[in-house]
């Protein structure tokens, strides 16, 4: 009994001695996963592109002044304020004031809602029907194909801004309006895009299987073209993006957008123009904000494309 | 048996100095921050005037230890350890302009891929003449004379048309000893040739070695042959190294290494060679009982034009009245080089095309009045396999949905069903359920065709036809792949049409078997009628051009 409690005893004291020195060695471990996992955080943070951060950065406060402009700022986009018109920036009116008193930091930030909604009407009509004309342009070939290739081609031949500036006295003036004729400038360049990669997917050999297996041709079309076809159009779309805010503050601009008092870029640039001897601010600020918005578009869809190769 | 007399002489007169000695050679990758070794610890020598050949799988390292021998590494490869003794100096530390004063006239290379080596813009004789000029052969009308002299020697006819000519008028054979012509113009001590023939048709594979045993006996140059098929190597080689994972298994004379492998990994590599394997699969198919004889395929008269646009209507004719039956149950093969209209006459059987004149019936049915919606209920009976499993898989897809995929296209099924069925398929083409989930670009090249094979049985069809399915994959994977159509076909009855280049691998799996020539058929019957006693001479030339016989398994 005494021999069996004593090898009990010696067990358990091996066993401790055990279990310590595996803790030890298990603390040692994590010491080392630290370390490894600390050095790999510095690696990855070295590797950051810190344009791209800052593109998204500039994207997503443009994205939250249109969503929650309100909380932003405490004054109003339209109504001026009293005795304080034209006003440098300072504390007060941290981009200065206009010629009616408006704040025009308020008015920039209210303005995005304008500017972006405008941007997304404009590249979703090029985006669906540029990518809808190449899809069946280069799945069906022939005869269809060249009859929408052709037609796309005289979208082409035409100027863009002549082209969106027919579309929006077609439709009427507007901030709407004036997004779906910058869509429809763009709808060529998307069809082009697609169809080149639709004729690449199509040709391959999965697509071929595909059909093999008894697919019907809008199921294959649906399952494997169009998806495989999407990744660079996707990439095209986001520059567009910054493309079509330009376009669409150029038509602004040009008195065809937004009607004032709307605080739209390129309205509130053309307001400033007026003024531009005595109130700098009113043209330079909306217009380095809107550089930094398309900039920052053109970056991310640069990453895009990067990550795609 | 010409090559082995010539060998067992030179072995004699072989001097003990080597030409190159290669000692713990060590090459990494940094791919960013990732720094990855692929050869670790490899050590050879190569004497004057005798040929060593690597042999591997790719990503055995082999083409990189030839690369980092010559000083042409990737850019993002780096030369770790290790000494390289040309001669018996050592040029691993050596910069690009000192090696470039060796580089062609004491070491040069005959590259794989005989289109993307020549500059398109060039003629021939510039690109011959260059490497003469950067060395200052001599005067000009030295050199023209000597690039003459050249492309005659590698066996080109009319050498002074060739030279003013430029390499898309040529075919990939000539181009091939456009590249030996460039190799051996300076008599160099050591040639390094990486794959020379890989890209070839086999007839001209074997004139290609040819030459260059030819020339190495004239010019006792010494040669290091970097190669994936061990037939070659058995041929051709006096010191076979055999490499995996970046390691050297196995190193020693040819003969001893044929014979007597001390690696599992060799051993695994002669079992797996169907070059070097006499129809093993073969006694089954004879030992096989007579199914029912139907035929399931019957092909009579094929004809098969291709427009070739210009203004006078002008076509190719691709297929030239081909005609075959296939038994029930049995492998059929097609075989041709390049060009043969062999994978022509596969597409026309699966309906991918109208023939322009013939019949098919495949199971009964006239596939060549077939369209539309008739058509895709006949894709049930007949499926296809790639030779690419690269290409033939969606990278979008989950294995799961493609093998899915012929279900979604026919009788609506549910849901469980279908998880069912793929289950159940993965299971009989070897693959664990865990490859469900993932994509295309996770798994192996043998493991995408097992999922590609899966989803050409998943519709249960009677006919499987396979276009090289196995030409693009190493050949223990190859083995392992027609070891798993074998056992297909007993346990599912199933007909194969096999599309190949390879006569070795159609030796060894085929019943019957139908050789093509440009378009047209030139020898038809059993496999062992074709390969005893072939009718035409193209089909002789074909069965005495499959590498390995020449190695000493056989003799």
């Amino acid at each position: 009994m005494t021999s069996l409690n004593s090898t009990g005893r010696s067990m358990v004291r091996t066993d401790a001695a055990v279990i310590a020195s595996v803790s030890s060695t298990l603390r040692r471990t994590r010491e080392r996963a630290f370390i490894s996992s600390a050095t790999h955080l510095l690696r990855m943070l070295r590797h950051i592109p810190v344009g791209l951060v800052l593109a998204w950065l500039v994207i997503g406060v443009a994205v939250l002044w249109a969503l929650i402009p309100d909380l932003f700022t405490s004054y109003s986009a339209t109504i001026g304020v009293a005795r304080q018109q034209l006003r440098a920036p300072s504390a007060e009116h941290w981009f200065g004031t206009d010629a009616l008193g408006r704040d025009l930091y308020a008015r920039i930030v209210y303005g995005a809602g304008n500017s972006l909604t405008g941007a997304f009407v404009a590249v979703g009509v090029g985006l669906i029907v540029g990518t809808a004309l190449g899809l069946v342009a280069g799945s069906a070939r022939s005869r269809v194909d060249g009859a929408i290739m052709r037609s796309v081609d005289v979208l082409l031949s035409i100027p863009q801004l002549l082209l969106s500036l027919s579309i929006v006295i077609l439709l009427g003036f507007g901030t709407v309006n004036a997004a779906i004729a910058v869509g429809i400038t763009s709808i060529a360049s998307f069809a082009r895009l697609a169809r080149s990669e639709v004729v690449r997917v199509r040709s391959s050999d999965y697509v071929e299987a595909a059909f093999g297996s008894g697919g019907t041709f809008g199921r294959v079309l649906m399952r494997h073209v169009l998806p495989n076809s999407l990744t660079s159009v996707i990439g095209l779309a986001a520059l567009q993006f910054g493309s079509a805010i330009l376009a669409i503050s150029t038509l602004g601009f040009l008195g065809y957008g937004a009607p004032p008092p709307t605080p739209e870029w390129g309205l509130l640039i053309a307001e400033g123009r007026n003024y531009i001897a005595r109130a700098w601010w009113l043209t330079t600020v909306p217009g380095i904000i809107l550089i930094l918005v398309v900039l920052s578009a053109n970056r991310i869809s640069e990453s895009f494309s990067r990550s795609r190769s | 048996m010409s090559a082995t007399i010539h060998r067992d002489r030179l072995m004699d007169d072989i001097s003990d100095v080597p030409v190159l000695a290669v000692n713990n050679l060590a090459v990494s990758y940094r791919n960013g921050n990732d720094v990855q070794r692929v050869v670790y610890d490899v050590s050879l020598r190569v004497k004057p005037g005798e040929v060593v050949a690597i042999v591997g799988e790719s990503g055995s390292g082999k083409t990189t230890t030839a690369q980092a021998i010559i000083g042409l590494l990737a850019e993002n490869g780096k030369l770790d350890a290790g000494v390289i003794r040309l001669n018996g100096t050592d040029i691993a530390a050596w910069s690009q302009r000192q090696l470039d004063t060796v580089r062609g006239c004491k070491i040069s290379l005959i590259p794989q891929d005989p289109t993307g080596s020549l500059n398109p813009v060039k003629t021939i004789g510039e690109q011959v003449a260059e490497i003469l000029q950067i060395h200052r052969y001599g005067s000009r009308e030295a050199i023209d004379t000597r690039v003459i002299e050249l492309l005659t020697r590698v066996g080109l006819s009319q050498p002074e048309l060739r030279a003013s000519q430029y390499p898309h008028e040529l075919s990939g054979g000539m181009r091939q000893r456009v590249l030996i012509a460039i190799a051996v113009a300076l008599r160099p001590a050591l040639i390094i040739a990486d794959e020379p023939t890989s890209a070839l048709d086999v007839t001209v594979q074997r004139r290609i070695l040819d030459l260059i045993d030819e020339l190495r006996n004239e010019y006792g140059t010494a040669v290091l042959l970097v190669t994936h098929d061990l037939g070659v190597a058995s041929d051709r080689a006096n010191h076979v190294v055999v490499m995996k994972a970046g390691r050297i298994q196995e190193q020693g004379p040819t003969q001893q290494i044929l014979t007597s492998p001390k690696s599992e990994y060799t051993r695994q590599l002669l079992a797996d060679a169907p070059s070097l394997r006499k129809a093993k699969y073969h006694s089954r198919s004879r030992s096989r009982p007579e199914v029912d004889g139907d035929d399931v395929i019957v092909v009579d008269n094929l004809l098969q034009d291709f427009p070739l646009g210009g203004r006078r209507r002008e076509s190719f004719r691709a297929v030239d009245g081909i005609s075959f039956r296939v038994r029930r149950g049995s492998t059929h093969a097609i075989v041709g080089e390049s060009g043969s209209g062999k994978t022509t006459t596969a597409r026309s059987i699966v309906g991918f095309q109208k023939p322009t004149a013939g019949r098919i019936l495949v199971d009964g049915t006239d596939i060549t009045t077939l369209r539309g919606e008739t058509l895709r209920q006949f894709r049930r009976r007949i499926q296809l396999v790639y030779q690419n499993p690269f290409g033939s898989l969606d990278p979008l897809q989950t294995v799961f949905h493609i093998i899915e995929e012929p279900l979604l296209n026919f009788d609506p099924l549910p849901r469980e069903e279908r998880a069912r069925r793929v289950q159940h398929i993965l299971d009989r083409v070897g693959l664990p359920q865990a490859v469900l989930t993932r994509k295309p670009h996770a798994l192996s090249g043998g493991q995408r065709q097992r999922v590609a094979i899966a989803r050409a049985l998943i519709l249960n069809p009677q006919v499987l036809v396979l276009d090289e399915a196995v030409s693009a994959l190493d050949v223990t994977v190859q083995a392992q792949i027609l070891g798993l159509l074998d056992e297909l076909q007993r346990a599912l009855g199933l007909t194969y049409l096999f599309i190949s280049h390879d006569l070795a691998v159609v030796r060894q799996i085929s019943d019957t078997v139908s050789v093509l020539h440009n378009g047209r058929q030139v020898d038809g019957g059993t496999v062992e009628e074709v390969f005893s006693r072939p009718v035409s001479s193209y089909t002789r030339e074909l069965i005495d051009a499959i590498p390995g016989q020449l190695s000493p398994v056989h003799v």
